[in-house]
């Protein structure tokens, strides 16, 4: 009897024990990955609040004091009135620019990337495999290396510096990744299918557009969040094939802030820069959650 | 009546590998003809040659006396169903079912009737916006072959369509292509692996091993003379009997002697007038293996054969006895009295005996 009790209260101990020690472990965790998650977010949150104070705050105050006094006047100036070179308009023309760019450049790559994925995946033709390796390939060829290559070619099909011309190299440039995409989608999806609607008497179009697009919103949704962060982020391509007025918004920004004269308008030049990062986080925010999922899509089920 | 479908010398190769050789075979109008054998006889390839989903590499293949050898698929005036159902699946069923009919330019007021005509004769008119996903095996199958109905062609293809489902509702599922099969008297060809199917359903049945025709016939003609070791495996359940055996002859015909470990040799009388080599493999189907008493005719002969095992299976019971260095199967009726380890009169049957030669397995009566 006492030999039972003492068993049961050693086992009550040692439960006690160990549901500490779990508290324990997870408090631990939460703190460090609160921790990371505050280290990674304090330069967004120095730039907002230097966006928000004035030149003056800004010199006397410290980096990370929230401002004194709210004043828009640097989102005003980085949108309409900040030089760059000689010319004072701010982000706003560049903004558009870049939407003229990473739109059409979207578009085209995610759905010639969508053609050639269902190609690979459920139409076997000679040479395929080969050929799809070497689109990999491309997925890991340094940019730098076409740059000179590229400028020829723009420059022979007469559309160097401007914008159909850069839409164009990032649409030859983002195939790579939107192709291997679609193809790894589609190779999940019964090959049945297509020799059903072969007998059914569809065609090579009609059986993409009919059967594949529809199933294919979540690898759509990867697709432009990849290829629209990858093109309104660029910079090189940007730098090496536009010519004053057709500047992406990356090329404006790096103008912006290296073009002052006298003082440094770190203020502008925050404001500037989130100015220039919005549309980016925007899409994440409207589309995250079709990212994971895309990502991760199985087969699909007839 | 000319041939619905007509192949000759058909070959088909992937490189160097030869999956089907020599193929020929010709079924009429109404036929129901049952591709089956082991999986990688290439039964499934010579069905997607049909279909046109596979290029020949030699040989002719006509259906409704129209060579097809290059024709695409939706021009050879079929229609198929698929192991894995294939539906559409962002269609409702159906889109799914008029598809084709709208791919093809049907007009609508034919469509819609056709659809209700089919959804009706399969019981489906109450699925028709649903999505495939939200069917249960059995619906897809029907929507599979509402799809495959609707297009009324010279010809339908079935890639065992009933190997997804589950023992009772493929049973089912069996009965209904059946009864569809009597009433439309629709052309068919129809591929699986399991023989049941095959023997139930077919008018003719086509046994393939290796990408070569084993032997074409009825299912009668399948079952009672097959015409190889192969065959007399494979078709039937539980599977014929082959026995090694002696031949000698006396003056009515031949006595076969089969050893036996642990007693002296069965001896067996074959008065049928054949020409039987020394060595033989006799098959007999384990139902003409019965109980002593229950079987009677001219070449029914008893014998007392020790019972390794007894297997109640319900209808019947399956008694195993040793004979021949083999296991032998005998069909019993349910009520036997037979035990395991106990001596047993059994009643061999030679009417429908088959004899093979040993070496090339071929069929020798």
């Amino acid at each position: 009897m006492t030999d039972t009790t003492y068993v049961s209260a050693r086992a009550g101990t040692r439960s006690t024990g160990q549901r500490l020690g779990r508290i324990a472990l997870r408090a631990g965790l939460y703190a460090v990955l609160i921790l990371f998650a505050l280290w990674y977010l304090m330069p967004l949150f120095v730039m907002l609040t230097t966006s928000l104070k004035s030149l003056e705050e800004i010199r006397t105050g410290s980096l990370v004091a929230l401002p004194r006094e709210i004043t828009f006047d640097a989102w005003k100036t980085a949108w309409s009135g900040a030089c760059s070179g000689i010319k004072c308009e701010g982000l706003r023309p560049y903004l558009w620019n870049s939407v003229l760019i990473a739109v059409p450049g979207v578009a085209l790559s995610t759905l010639i990337g969508a053609l050639n994925g269902y190609v690979f995946a459920q139409w076997n033709f000679r040479g395929a495999n080969l050929l799809f390796a070497l689109l990999l390939f491309g997925c890991f060829i340094p940019f730098q290396v076409v740059l000179l290559p590229m400028a020829r070619m723009l420059g022979i099909l007469g559309i160097a510096g401007t914008i159909p011309g850069l839409i164009l190299v990032h649409t030859v440039y983002g195939l790579g990744f939107t192709t291997l995409f679609f193809r790894n989608y589609y190779v999940t999806i019964p090959h049945e299918l297509v020799r059903a609607a072969k007998i059914d008497g569809a065609g090579f179009f009609r059986i993409f557009w009919s059967i594949f697009l529809p199933l294919s919103l979540p690898i759509i949704v990867v697709t432009v969040i990849w290829q629209f962060t990858q093109i309104w982020n660029d910079f090189l391509f940007g730098v090496s094939f536009s010519q004053s007025g057709t500047q992406p918004v990356t090329v404006a920004l790096n103008n912006i802030v290296n073009s002052t004269t006298g003082v440094k308008e770190y203020n502008v030049d925050m404001a500037a820069a989130i100015l220039a990062a919005l549309p980016t986080l925007l899409v994440y925010v409207v589309a995250g959650k079709y990212f994971i999922r895309g990502l991760t899509a199985g087969s699909v089920k007839g | 009546m000319a041939p619905i479908l007509d192949i000759q010398n058909l070959r088909k190769s992937y490189g160097q590998t030869e999956i089907l050789k020599d193929i020929n075979v010709a079924i009429e109008p109404g036929d129901f003809l049952v591709l089956v054998g082991p999986s990688g006889c290439g039964k499934s390839t010579l069905l997607n040659c049909i279909a046109g989903l596979e290029p020949i590499t030699a040989g002719r293949l006509t259906i409704a006396g129209k060579d097809m050898t290059e024709v695409s698929p939706k021009d050879r005036d079929i229609a198929m169903v698929f192991q894995s159902y294939a539906l559409y699946p962002t269609m409702t069923v159906a889109k799914n079912i008029t598809f084709g009919m709208k791919v093809r330019g049907v007009d609508q007021a034919t469509q819609d009737a056709k659809l209700k005509e089919v959804s009706e004769l399969l019981q489906i008119s109450q699925l028709l916006n649903r999505k495939p996903g939200q069917l249960s095996g059995g619906q897809r199958q029907r929507v599979a072959m509402g799809r495959a109905l609707v297009r009324d062609p010279a010809l339908f293809l079935f890639d065992e369509p009933l190997s997804n489902l589950d023992a009772k509702l493929r049973v089912e599922m069996r009965t209904e292509i059946k009864k569809l099969h009597q009433t439309l008297n629709a052309s068919i060809v129809y591929v699986t692996h399991d023989q049941i199917e095959a023997m139930t359903l077919a008018t003719k049945i086509v046994v393939m091993k290796g990408g070569v025709i084993q032997q074409i016939g009825t299912p009668a003609e399948i079952y009672n003379t097959p015409a190889n070791l192969f065959v007399a495996d494979f078709m039937g359940s539980p599977a014929m009997n082959l026995i090694p055996a002696r031949v000698h002859r006396d003056g009515h015909g031949h006595r076969i002697e089969i050893t036996r470990a642990r007693s002296e040799p069965l001896v067996l009388a074959d008065n049928r007038p054949l020409d039987l080599p020394q060595d033989v493999i006799i098959g007999l189907r384990p139902e003409d293996i019965a109980e002593a008493g229950y079987r009677s005719g001219e070449a029914v002969q008893q014998a007392p054969c020790m019972v390794d095992m007894v297997e109640p299976a319900g209808a019947d019971t399956y008694v195993v006895s040793e004979l021949g260095g083999k296991p032998v199967t005998a069909r019993l009726h349910a009520e036997t009295s037979a035990m395991a380890g106990q001596e047993l009169d059994l009643a061999f049957d030679l009417g429908k005996a088959s004899y093979f030669a040993p070496e090339t397995g071929e069929r020798l009566n």
